[in-house]
């Protein structure tokens, strides 16, 4: 390399492979985000409150899954069809993650429902700590892995189809965007066309209103906080599935960048923060690919700052109008 | 405080309720006491303070305790900037340890053999701290037009992004052009950072006794300036902004730049405390500054702790805090607290007396059973070591369960002291207080077999139950004055 003369820039001829698996690798990523973003929007809709503690019900979700695999004999040995094993983790950690979120709403945030602004984030924040170390406490420090490339001889990751430039998807690839979009789907006929769907739109729009109209208010954001929480569980098997890796501390960036996510797509908004949720998983993706790894975040914060200064109130963000 | 949080809040003023309670005044010589130091004004307690802490070097040379007072003092710089952001200014700063972190690097570039860069100590912390502020301007520019929830995620992520980039910055380049470098070390850090030198004078390595002393004058010096920014123009118009922006907008202030102002000069201070911090400890390492060390939810711990926007609060939280985290390291001590604290709080709390023995007595005779139980039926449950010595000790390993192997049963029960606790919270009467035998039994079975065991979790476990409680039962801290809220 470049050691007599200042190397030249050179622009190779477009790597096509490269370029198609980081566009594989960020939809995956983008769709996990998305899901994340989904109920951490759905809160702040209906609260405009931070949940903080949102990425950490992801790690728990993600752990629930982890579970399950050992349960059945660990990712080697699997004592089920696959199939079975995975509608049992997601089961599973929908139910576990969507209680927990009831759980810290009813015990954490409840009383602060009228407090300054800051109290509710600051206990957040706090929540937040305490999953993880919480987690780190009862389930180690280590990173534990759902090694799905050993399940039934690596049946998840052998079958899938080839994309042009020769990049291979598996099918565990291929769950994780279909399930994430019938979730989303699901939730968006939800949130449409069904009596509560209807209470959450109004209840986000204006709490005190909808109150007096004889909505309980106090279910709806029951119902918020485990729809949304059962989303991030979800989230968290399918990051499992398609990146192995489960660890204490994972929540926290995770709900970063789904929290960012969330902002750039327009918060509050659902298919903002899809949209969102995609173009962060593109934007980490493409800059791991061919900037540096190290450097994805810089790269994600520029995407915010632009999209702060340019559109506040996000893409698909409304600009809100303060009222006195 | 103490309504029924769903009862609705219209029309409370809670400086108009206590007035009453403001006006009875204790009798005796107490109430002489109290009403005379009341009256001081609070530079008196700084004074106080000063010190006190001062003499702390003068009697002991334990090198331990030094370097403790040290880390507080530093805490304390950190929780009084912080102060000005959250405290005044109500701006939900997530990413002020990572202006800590900035300086520090800062300081160890300018100041070690890694760019055999040698300044001046007098030149390096100005240079240091005006960059730390023009960083905080920069980073609190683009949300200063968005509401407070924006501002916070811009900052946390600000803190992640700060601590990936210097935690992999040995091979840096501006965006592909050039050859990389070694700008910050990576995960090695910058070791051999010079010592503090002024005209020639150099503070010897590790002394941390100088730089406790160096510590305390910049924080008096600083405090003295809170003190009298706390009731300037620009004071009144940050707390004016805490309490309601629109209003304070709709009055004419210059809301923006105040917000800016406020969260520059909480940037600075922490810049300052991290010149110190660095030389102090002669090596900066990124990982320091992670979210996941805990250092920013210690610092939001103690200023919430103390009360945000309270000085005098600043100064207990820190030390408090601080203090109770570096008990914990040790498991004897951490034990005697331990218990202490569960049964004072109980003498505190409970009443009437009688309950207070029905209890104690109950919890006592609880674990007796219970420990006989286990003994009979299962005695591997029992053949545990118990984490403090003496009396203490055996007394536990007679009244507490310490089975040999308490990894699992510790962690479930982990689990379901949570929820016992959560349970707790719901119940009333008589049904409370008689489920507090069992839970405070089940309390000090994990915390003899799990939490004491791990003092570098249980610490950080314990700083997020210090926000969530605080924030729910005592949001005004121990010294912050409660919010007056007139609707």
């Amino acid at each position: 390399m470049g050691r007599g003369r200042p190397a030249a820039p050179h622009f190779p001829p477009m790597n096509w492979n490269l370029f198609v698996t980081e566009l594989v690798a960020g939809i995956t990523h983008g769709a996990v985000y998305a899901l994340i973003a989904l109920g951490y929007s759905m809160v702040y809709g209906i609260l405009k409150l931070l949940n903080f503690a949102h990425g950490d019900i992801y790690m728990v979700g993600s752990f629930i899954g982890f579970g399950i695999i050992t349960v059945f004999g660990g990712a080697t040995s699997l004592g089920v069809s696959v199939w079975i094993l995975l509608f049992i983790m997601f089961f599973c950690a929908m139910l576990g993650g969507g209680l927990l979120g009831v759980m810290i709403e009813r015990f954490a945030y409840r009383r602060l429902r009228n407090a300054p602004r800051i109290a509710p984030l600051i206990t957040a924040l706090g929540v937040s700590f305490f999953l993880e170390n919480a987690a780190q406490l009862v389930l180690g420090a280590q990173y534990q892995s759902y090694n799905s490339y050993g399940w039934h001889n690596g049946q998840l990751w052998i079958h899938g189809f080839t994309l042009p430039a020769g990049v291979h998807v598996g099918i565990s690839q291929v769950i994780v965007v279909a399930g994430t979009v019938v979730l989303m789907v699901g939730l968006t006929l939800f949130v449409r066309n069904t009596q509560l769907g209807k209470a959450m739109r109004a209840t986000s729009f204006d709490r005190e209103a909808a109150a007096m109209m004889g909505i309980d208010v106090d279910r709806v954001i029951v119902a918020t906080f485990f729809i949304g929480s059962a989303l991030a569980g979800a989230a968290g098997v399918f990051n499992g599935l398609a990146y192995q890796q489960v660890w204490p501390y994972m929540g926290f960036v995770a709900g970063l960048y789904a929290f960012i996510a969330a902002v750039v797509g327009g918060i509050g908004n659902l298919p903002g923060a899809v949209l969102g949720g995609l173009l962060i998983g593109l934007a980490q993706s493409f800059s791991i690919g061919y900037v540096s790894s190290a450097f994805s975040d810089a790269v994600v914060f520029g995407v915010l700052i632009a999209v702060m200064i340019v559109r506040p109130s996000g893409l698909l963000g409304r600009a809100a109008v303060t009222k006195v | 405080m103490a309504t029924d949080p769903n009862s609705p809040r219209v029309g409370v003023d809670e400086w108009v309720a206590s007035h009453e309670q403001r006006q009875e005044r204790r009798a005796g010589i107490l109430g002489v006491v109290q009403r005379e130091l009341e009256r001081l004004p609070s530079p008196v307690f700084y004074l106080a303070f000063g010190i006190a802490a001062a003499i702390v070097p003068a009697v002991t040379s334990d090198g331990y305790v030094i370097k403790v007072g040290l880390d507080t003092l530093l805490y304390m710089l950190l929780a009084l900037g912080l102060n000005i952001t959250v405290g005044y200014a109500g701006l939900l700063d997530l990413g002020y340890v990572a202006f800590y972190g900035f300086a520090a690097y800062g300081y160890a570039m300018l100041a070690s053999p890694k760019f055999g860069v040698h300044w001046d100590t007098l030149a390096a912390i100005p240079v240091v701290v005006i960059a730390t502020v023009l960083l905080g301007f920069l980073v609190a520019l683009p949300s200063r037009r968005l509401v407070g929830d924006y501002l916070a995620i811009v900052t946390l992520f600000f803190g992640e992004l700060f601590f990936t980039v210097y935690q992999n910055g040995q091979h840096m380049s501006l965006f592909g052009f050039g050859h990389p470098r070694d700008v910050t070390g990576g995960p090695n850090g910058i070791p051999n950072i010079d010592q503090f030198n002024v005209f020639g004078g150099r503070i010897g390595a590790l002394n941390y006794k100088a730089y406790f002393y160096v510590a305390l004058i910049i924080f008096l010096l600083l405090l003295l300036a809170m003190y009298l920014v706390d009731r300037s123009r620009t004071g009144r118009a940050w707390k004016s902004l805490r309490e309601d922006p629109l209003a304070a907008e709709l009055m004419g202030m210059p809301v923006n730049r105040l917000k800016l102002i406020a969260f520059a000069c909480g940037a600075g201070i922490a810049g300052l405390a991290g010149t110190v911090f660095a030389a102090a400890n002669t090596a900066v390492f990124a990982s320091e500054f992670d979210f996941t060390s805990g250092l920013l939810i210690i610092v939001y711990a103690m200023l919430i702790l103390g009360g945000a926007g309270s000085l005098g609060g600043v100064i207990l939280g820190a030390l408090v805090v601080n203090i109770s985290l570096e008990v914990l390291r040790d498991p004897g001590h951490a034990t005697w607290v331990f218990f202490t604290l569960i049964a004072a709080t109980l003498v505190a709390r409970l009443r009437p007396w009688l309950w207070l023995g029905i209890v104690f007595v109950g919890t006592v005779a609880f674990g007796f059973a219970v420990h006989a139980i286990v003994t009979a039926a299962w005695p591997r449950g029992v053949h545990g070591q118990a984490a403090v010595g003496g009396a203490l000790g055996s007394g536990l390993k007679s009244w507490v369960i310490l089975p040999s192997s308490p990894m699992t049963i510790g962690n479930v029960a982990f689990i379901f002291l949570v929820l016992a606790v959560l349970v707790l919270t719901l119940l009333h009467g008589w049904v409370q207080r008689l489920a507090m035998i069992p839970t405070l039994y089940l309390a000090a079975f994990v915390w003899e077999n799990r939490l004491v065991v791990e003092p570098s979790v249980t610490r950080l476990i314990l700083v997020g139950v210090i926000l969530i409680v605080l924030m729910n039962a005592r949001p005004q801290g121990l010294l912050g004055t409660s919010r007056v809220e007139i609707v």
